[in-house]
């Protein structure tokens, strides 16, 4: 059920990226798709009532790993999101530099390339 | 003195990426050290990766063995494409000192320039998934603001929809990393392979595998994912140009589609069949598109998607003979692609113009450049005796032997086409009249020259890698048996 909630994230931000016709919009929706992974990349390391995942020598370590949730997946979340950090900083500049230029948001204005 | 070769498995992706750095702590303003600098690197890196020829093996990073640490790993395969990245970029890297002279700012064209070859040898040597994820995205941030390096109108609109499209890809591999991780239970690329011949293939892990075909076939711009290319590599400078068609399209792309298909989820026949249905319709779509460009470097973006598709198909054959043809076409094109953008460059940067139709009679001009144009023109429209002709009959002969005649007489039409562009760009450029307004045309500087003669050179060298078979080719043999038969570091 969570897992087709991330799917449906995904999927607005994949209807924005294609229908939007402002550069900025087109932005915010790859921002909206990008977490949804992200999302679905953290729920995959959720265990329902598990133990943060902190060693206890109190109980073996067979017992913690059935019972803590998984710490990967979210130091992989941390790096993806820094990534889509610096990916999203240099999409602003772009979209910044295009308005100086063409005097517009709109991607149907922008268009010198053709062939 | 002997250096083990694991030793320098990091040093790869650390040189670069230190050089960058301290390019700009040092030369932000004194551009020759940035150049000497970046040679260097560069000179470095051809040497290091000569010297690991012949070698795999498995290095852990901090001394963390496999199932905790993160692994490089190195391979007959991984040698050549290194190989590839380091002497491609030599060859940019020396064209660029008089190219790049026009822009400001270059000490920051140099960094981010050694940021993309970081993040290349990076993604070539990472040994699991999210290692890999990650240096694809170093490389392709280091070519978006490459792309816009100019920051005139073409050049940001181009680079828009490259980013656009690069990160929707982007976002399609990381899902893909994300479900591989929750059905496997572990990211490193030999361990996914075991457990995929294990617990056989299920649904999920099928869906992963489509979404990483998609998105890989996007950074590798096969048809119906090429919307990108054909802006983004004509708006770039010349050298980025030369570098993106030449060599990122393959390590980021082809590279990371055969090892993932054919080292990590065992390939079956109807997903080799899909590869073979891409590659026809990029090698058609993109010989035909090439056909109607008036813009030289349009017209050789175009030609990239059309050779790429070669590549993918003699990979979709699968077999060994059909794999060798794939690999030696994506080494051939390396070459004379980034020669043949270095060429238009060279053209547009003494011209003025990369229209065709105000060009002509540059023969006489510039020799070094009409040469040099000509022999990567022969070699991509695989005219014998040059290396080009010789990957092209490796594909159409494996093709033939595997049964799949349609294919074959699709590869040799969409030869004839290719020899067609080119003689139109042959034509045009260095046959026809020289225009009044050319009259004055000067000699190209030296460092354009030099780095031109090294790639043709490269080119006619690479006709020879057949001496020892067809079937087994110098270097491209072995990295073959890596596809077929091993797993990723031996």
């Amino acid at each position: 059920m969570i897992f087709s909630l991330c799917l449906l994230l995904i999927l607005i931000g994949l209807y924005g990226v294609v229908v939007s016709r402002q550069t900025l919009k087109i932005v915010i929706s790859l921002l909206i798709m990008n977490h949804g992974v992200h999302l679905l990349l953290l729920l995959i390391g959720y265990r329902e009532a598990g133990n943060p995942p902190i060693v206890d020598p109190a109980i073996s370590i067979a017992e913690f790993a059935a019972s803590s949730v998984d710490p990967l997946p979210q130091a992989l979340v941390l790096t993806a999101i820094v990534i889509g950090l610096g990916v999203l900083a240099l999409m602003v500049a772009f979209c910044v530099r295009l308005y100086e230029r063409y005097g517009t948001f709109d991607v149907t204005e922008i268009r010198r390339l053709r062939g | 003195m002997t250096i083990d070769v694991q030793a320098l498995i990091p040093m790869f992706v650390a040189i670069p990426l230190g050089l960058s750095l301290l390019i700009q702590l040092v030369a932000r303003h004194r551009h020759g050290l940035a150049e000497a600098l970046t040679i260097l690197t560069l000179l470095l890196l051809t040497v290091m990766s000569c010297y690991a020829i012949g070698y795999s093996g498995v290095y852990h990073l901090g001394g963390w063995p496999t199932p905790v640490g993160i692994d490089m790993r190195i391979d007959a395969l991984a040698t050549l494409l290194l190989l590839i990245v380091s002497v491609v970029g030599l060859a940019v890297s020396l064209y660029s000192v008089d190219y790049m002279r026009r822009f400001t700012a270059r000490s920051h064209f140099y960094s981010l320039f050694l940021l993309m070859v970081t993040g290349m040898n990076g993604v070539i040597l990472a040994g699991d998934l999210f290692n890999l994820y990650v240096f694809l995205e170093v490389a392709a941030i280091a070519s978006y603001s490459l792309v816009a390096f100019g920051c005139a109108h073409e050049e940001l609109e181009a680079s828009f929809k490259y980013i656009v499209l690069g990160s929707l890809s982007s976002a399609l591999i990381l899902t893909a990393v994300a479900l591989i991780y929750g059905i496997t239970g572990t990211l490193n690329m030999v361990h996914i392979a075991t457990r995929i011949v294990e617990t056989g293939r299920d649904t999920p892990l099928l869906l992963a595998f489509g979404l990483l075909i998609v998105g890989f076939s996007f950074k590798a711009a096969l048809v119906p994912f090429h919307a990108w290319l054909p802006d983004a590599h004509p708006s770039a400078p010349a050298p980025v140009s030369a570098m993106l068609s030449g060599v990122l399209i393959k390590a980021i792309g082809i590279y990371v589609l055969a090892r993932l298909a054919f080292n990590v989820f065992g390939i079956a026949e109807n997903e080799l069949s899909l590869l073979r249905w891409l590659g026809l319709v990029s090698m058609v779509a993109g010989g035909i598109l090439a056909a109607g460009q008036k813009d030289i470097k349009r017209l050789f973006a175009y030609s990239s998607i059309s050779q790429v598709g070669f590549m993918i198909l003699g990979l979709g054959l699968g077999t060994p003979l059909g794999l060798i043809g794939g690999l030696y076409h994506l080494v051939n094109h390396a070459f004379f692609k980034s020669l043949l953008f270095l060429n238009a460059g060279t053209i547009e940067y003494m011209t003025g113009t990369r229209q065709l139709k105000k060009l002509g009679g540059l023969n006489s001009k510039l020799p070094v450049t009409a040469t040099t144009s000509l022999v990567g023109s022969m070699s991509i429209a695989g005219i014998p005796p040059f290396s080009g002709f010789w990957s092209k009959l490796i594909i159409v002969l494996a093709c033939i032997e595997s049964g799949h005649f349609g294919f074959a007489t699709a590869a040799v039409l969409v030869s004839i086409v290719t020899l067609a562009y080119q003689l139109k760009v042959q034509r045009m450029a260095f046959f026809a009249a020289l225009p009044a307004s050319l009259k004055k045309l000067q000699r190209e500087p030296p460092m354009m020259a030099m780095a031109m003669i090294l790639l043709a050179t490269g080119c006619i060298a690479l006709a020879f890698a057949v001496l020892t078979g067809l079937r087994d080719p110098w270097l491209i043999g072995a990295a073959q048996q890596v596809l077929t038969a091993g797993t990723f570091g031996g």
